[in-house]
């Protein structure tokens, strides 16, 4: 607790913090607004698109944090702007106590060592030119790790780590499949033996008998290497096998967040609840029995997002604090925090404002 | 889920081969695929990328006629075989008897026309409608599959329209002309998990409304234990394993089933381990003689180096492609912690 912004007073807190415990990565009030600009000779803004609205969260060492949510809810958007990969717009990354918005570039880069990233198409994310030494070996390259020779024993040995062949390391990418790509990629992540990675749809786009091999590869090399996880998935079913907390976004911010079975057995947030729900599951009699939350029309425009509450508009329990006062992250007990104006799964919602004025207009 | 099955299947695939010749060799897509759907009731066909399910698909339409192409087998419908009609008569099937969606919305529709003419074309090329009948039809349509505001959006192009709205333009186009069988090829692999369900929910009602038959090709073995009345689990090409929805999900035979099933991470249990499938599917052009899972198989045995037939073992519906007996299956499916699936080779 050194840190003096670690004493904030408890608005400023990101949710489900333990005191005391130093988590590796905490992400304050993150904003990012991409500009929307329109004018002939003169660009002017005529509005903004908010892909990141005021997110907080925070990662311990050696856990993986699932992030879900559906396409444009931000996700991405949020990977990148921890990595300052794009610029955020406000608020603040403290990565092992370091502030990483103000840093200059030099120092940013030394850091950047620690936290690396695996993206999600395999066949775009790598360089269709490079060899597969140069690919997991230019991570060390640049940043002045041991000499050439002992680079190619490194990532021979990487390679072999990842499930691949070191004798290929000289191929191209091409001359791989989908799921070996991921491996690479994998190996290019792992090369300068980082804390954090932040996997963004690692295996979307992968085949199921693919995915498990890459999902018990990931789990593997987190005890080996003592890596902690920022795993983004749209998948439900894998965030649930890989996380230890889950959070939701929509809309450009996070609706719930808490460890993953909570979240999983007893959804807090409506949102949370008809995500889980939607999913068919393998299983014919248990979808029988299923009742879903068919949620009606699609997401909003982050362009043009609802006030207040965001999910309002598509929520069967929305009533009409719904659509004029902003639901606050609140702790339901456990480590496992909403926003929402009606919780679900609670049996003493105190401390929960509940709205009055019935459902409608 | 199924209706009444009326009498006898409405398309009947037997023994179809597709062979396409490329520069490195002869690509054998689909090696004997043969299966039947009756009208009310859901086929799904399951298989990893390049299992040969979309080819499957895509040849009972006539869609892999390429000069480089050998399609063998008979695919009968209303008592012809589309496999021999010309490709005149066969355009009179496709989105009239037969009609197919496709994977990605965006792309199947085209960018520089309105929705609304779209459609009034799929319906006029099939049914004699002026101008005002035919977008009169087009407006019930999108109706009927949920787009709300329809006059107003039967004006606006494929662009105005989110992933979720574009596929159901596509399902009403596809329903235009009240299909006897509707092949829908991957129809919410593009969708986030709401729009599937609401998706999926409005081919499960049209189904029952209209009465088709419904060839569903996915990757999803959720997708098709929510809405398959039967199952078709391809794998290199070949059916490896056919049976009711129940019979695949309970009482799986076929080793890549199980591995299919218990590398699964599942939204409604939390498992210790996934169990994989090791290496990748084999090459269509040298795939491994035999059996072709033999070389991801911790069960094979010597027999294996021949080709298992599609036979029935566990019932008289339920065939699969597999020499191991079903004493043996029963046994060597179940893993330590209970669940099914493909053990790990040493």
């Amino acid at each position: 607790m050194s840190e003096p912004a670690a004493t904030a007073s408890s608005t400023l807190e990101t949710p489900g913090r333990t005191a005391g415990a130093e988590p590796l990565l905490e992400v304050e009030n993150l904003v990012k607004h991409f500009p929307i600009k329109a004018g002939i000779l003169f660009d002017r803004q005529v509005g903004s698109v908010q892909a990141v609205d005021g997110v907080s969260l925070h990662i311990n060492a050696g856990e993986t944090l699932g992030l879900v949510g559906e396409s444009g809810c931000g996700k991405s958007t949020l990977c990148r702007s921890i990595l300052r990969l794009i610029e955020p717009t406000s608020g603040s990354v403290r990565f092992m106590g370091q502030e990483l918005t103000e840093l200059r570039r030099p120092r940013l880069r030394s850091i950047r060592r620690e936290m690396q990233m695996i993206f999600q198409d395999p066949y775009a994310s790598l360089n269709p030119r490079k060899r597969v030494s140069q690919i997991v070996g230019d991570p060390l390259a640049l940043h002045g790790v041991s000499s050439a020779k002992g680079r190619r024993q490194i990532v021979k040995e990487l390679l072999e780590r990842v499930g691949l062949n070191p004798e290929h390391h000289d191929r191209f990418p091409h001359e791989f499949s989908g799921g070996q790509r991921q491996r690479i990629g994998i190996a290019r992540a792992l090369a300068l033996r980082p804390k954090l990675i932040i996997a963004d749809e690692p295996v979307s786009a992968l085949d199921v008998s693919i995915q498990a091999q890459i999902i018990n590869l990931l789990d593997e090399l987190q005890g080996e290497f003592d890596l902690t996880y920022l795993f983004v998935a749209h998948d439900l079913g894998v965030v649930r096998h890989v996380s230890d907390r889950i959070a939701v976004m929509y809309l450009g911010r996070i609706v719930e967040i808490g460890p993953a079975e909570a979240v999983y057995q007893n959804p807090i947030h409506p949102y949370t609840l008809s995500l889980l729900s939607a999913i068919p599951v393998p299983d014919p009699r248990a979808n029988a029995a299923r009742e879903p939350l068919v949620l009606e029309g699609d997401v909003p425009s982050p362009a043009n997002p609802p006030p207040a509450c965001r999910f309002h508009p598509r929520c069967p329990y929305a009533t009409s604090i719904c659509s004029e006062v902003e639901p606050q992250l609140v702790d339901h007990g456990g480590g496992h925090w909403a926003a929402c104006h009606h919780p679900l799964n609670r049996e003493d919602p105190e401390g929960v404002e509940r709205a009055v004025a019935p459902a409608g207009s | 889920m199924s209706a009444t099955s009326s009498a006898g299947p409405v398309l009947e695939v037997d023994e179809m081969r597709v062979t396409f010749a490329t520069d490195a060799g002869a690509v054998k897509a689909v090696d004997g695929a043969s299966f039947q759907v009756e009208r009310g009731r859901t086929l799904g066909i399951v298989g990893e990328s390049g299992c040969g399910k979309s080819v499957t698909a895509m040849t009972i339409l006539g869609l892999t006629r390429a000069p480089n192409a050998t399609i063998s087998g008979r695919i009968t419908y209303e008592g012809s075989d589309l496999a021999q009609m010309s490709d005149e008569d066969l355009r009179a099937v496709r989105g009239g008897g037969i009609s197919m969606i496709f994977q990605d919305p965006l792309t199947s529709l085209h960018p520089f026309y309105k929705v609304g003419r779209q459609l009034v074309e799929a319906i006029q090329v099939h049914q004699p409608l002026d101008h005002d009948q035919a977008r009169a039809r087009a407006l019930e349509l999108l109706g009927l599959v949920g787009i709300p505001d329809a006059h107003r959006r039967i004006d606006e192009y494929p662009h105005e329209f989110s992933g979720g709205m574009r596929q159901r333009v596509m399902i009403a186009m596809a329903l235009s002309n009240e299909p006897a069988v509707l092949i829908a090829d991957e129809p919410t692999t593009a969708l986030d998990v709401t729009t599937q369900a609401q998706i999926l929910a409005l081919l499960e009602r049209l189904q029952s409304e209209l009465g088709m038959a419904v060839v569903l090709i996915t990757h999803d073995l959720g997708v098709v234990a929510e809405v398959a009345d039967d199952v078709l689990v391809m794998y290199a090409g070949r059916v490896v394993e056919a049976g009711t929805v129940d019979q695949l999900f309970y009482d799986p035979q076929h080793p890549y089933t199980w591995g299919l099933l218990g590398s699964l991470a599942r939204v409604d249990k939390r498992t210790q381990r996934l169990s994989q499938i090791s290496g990748q599917p084999p090459s269509l052009i040298s795939a491994p003689e035999g059996c072709h899972f033999r070389p991801r198989c911790p069960h094979e045995f010597g027999k294996c180096k021949s080709v298992p037939p599609l036979a029935p073992t566990a019932a008289d519906d339920h065939r699969d492609r597999c020499w191991l007996s079903l004493e043996r299956k029963r046994d060597l499916r179940q893993l330590a912690d209970g669940r099914i699936g493909l053990e790990e080779p040493k």
